[in-house]
């Protein structure tokens, strides 16, 4: 997988969440994801077409999205709801955003879709592409989160 | 025209970034704040309440915030109401397609709160 797709989505992970909720998101080892299951309670994933074809998925520990997402909010929130789910759905819009904007100032034009978000212990996440899903954990004072994005070889 | 003479209409799907620029706005102590899901919404509600600031959305579905603001200025009445036109669509030819189409202002996601109120005061100028 061309590292180059890939770096602007942790870029933007880590830019999105300190300018929208004020927290550091510390990027952690990247690896190769084998199965579709979700490390996490609630997940969102958005594709995306264009010069490449793939997707990008947010999943979240419930205990580091309700801080998060009170964060983001401004609001204390106190329990999994669909508010909840919509916030990771928004972070996924703003992080693919965020990168298709830095990969477009060199030359890889990107569109994306809407996120679906899904929720619940075990669940799954289905890329869109079959090649390789790369997984790379972030920490932060709330908790972990993940960022897995995959591509094709061909758009 | 002070913020808290104004009724604004937040136009998104996503009801956490609704939820994000009505505490916004609520803190530049506007004097209501009304929402909309979509610029179709947008485009009843605005027949039936005055509205004084447009904060949309661009990528939503039924109606993109594009095609609702040029929905918009077509109407005489809504000529020059000031539209910020909040976005993820930072790719120059986005940017001119809604500067052609007369939006007052754009915010790129992700921004602080207080970037915002700086595009804001751009458009509606407190002293």
């Amino acid at each position: 997988m061309d590292v180059k797709l890939i770096n602007p989505f942790l870029a933007a992970a880590a830019h999105v969440l300190k300018t929208m909720a004020n927290v550091d998101a510390i990027p952690g080892k990247p690896f190769l994801k084998k199965d579709d299951r979700a490390m996490g309670d609630v997940s969102a994933i958005i594709g995306i077409t264009g010069s490449a074809r793939g997707s990008m998925a947010l999943v979240f520990t419930e205990e580091c999205i309700m801080k998060i997402a009170s964060a983001l909010l401004g609001e204390v929130l106190t329990k999994m709801d669909n508010e909840v789910g919509d916030a990771v759905g928004e972070l996924t819009n703003m992080i693919c955003g965020d990168a298709r904007r830095r990969l477009s100032e060199e030359g890889t034009v990107l569109q994306a879709g809407i996120p679906t978000i899904v929720a619940g212990k075990n669940h799954s996440i289905m890329h869109v592409a079959d090649g390789p899903r790369l997984a790379v954990p972030f920490e932060t004072d709330h908790g972990s989160f993940m960022v897995e994005v995959a591509f094709g070889k061909h758009p | 025209m002070r913020y808290k003479d104004l009724t604004v209409i937040v136009v998104d799907d996503f009801a956490t970034m609704r939820r994000i620029v009505r505490n916004i706005l609520k803190d530049l102590q506007f004097k209501e704040i009304i929402e909309a899901e979509n610029g179709a919404e947008a485009l009843n509600l605005l027949q039936t309440n005055r509205v004084d600031l447009i904060v949309s959305d661009w990528n939503m579905p039924v109606m993109t915030g594009l095609e609702f603001l040029k929905r918009v200025r077509a109407d005489d009445r809504y000529k020059a109401l000031p539209f910020l036109m909040v976005t993820a669509e930072a790719q120059k030819d986005n940017i001119l397609e809604a500067v052609k189409a007369k939006v007052s202002n754009y915010i790129v996601k992700p921004f602080s709160p207080v970037v915002f109120a700086e595009k804001l005061a751009k458009i509606i100028p407190q002293s």
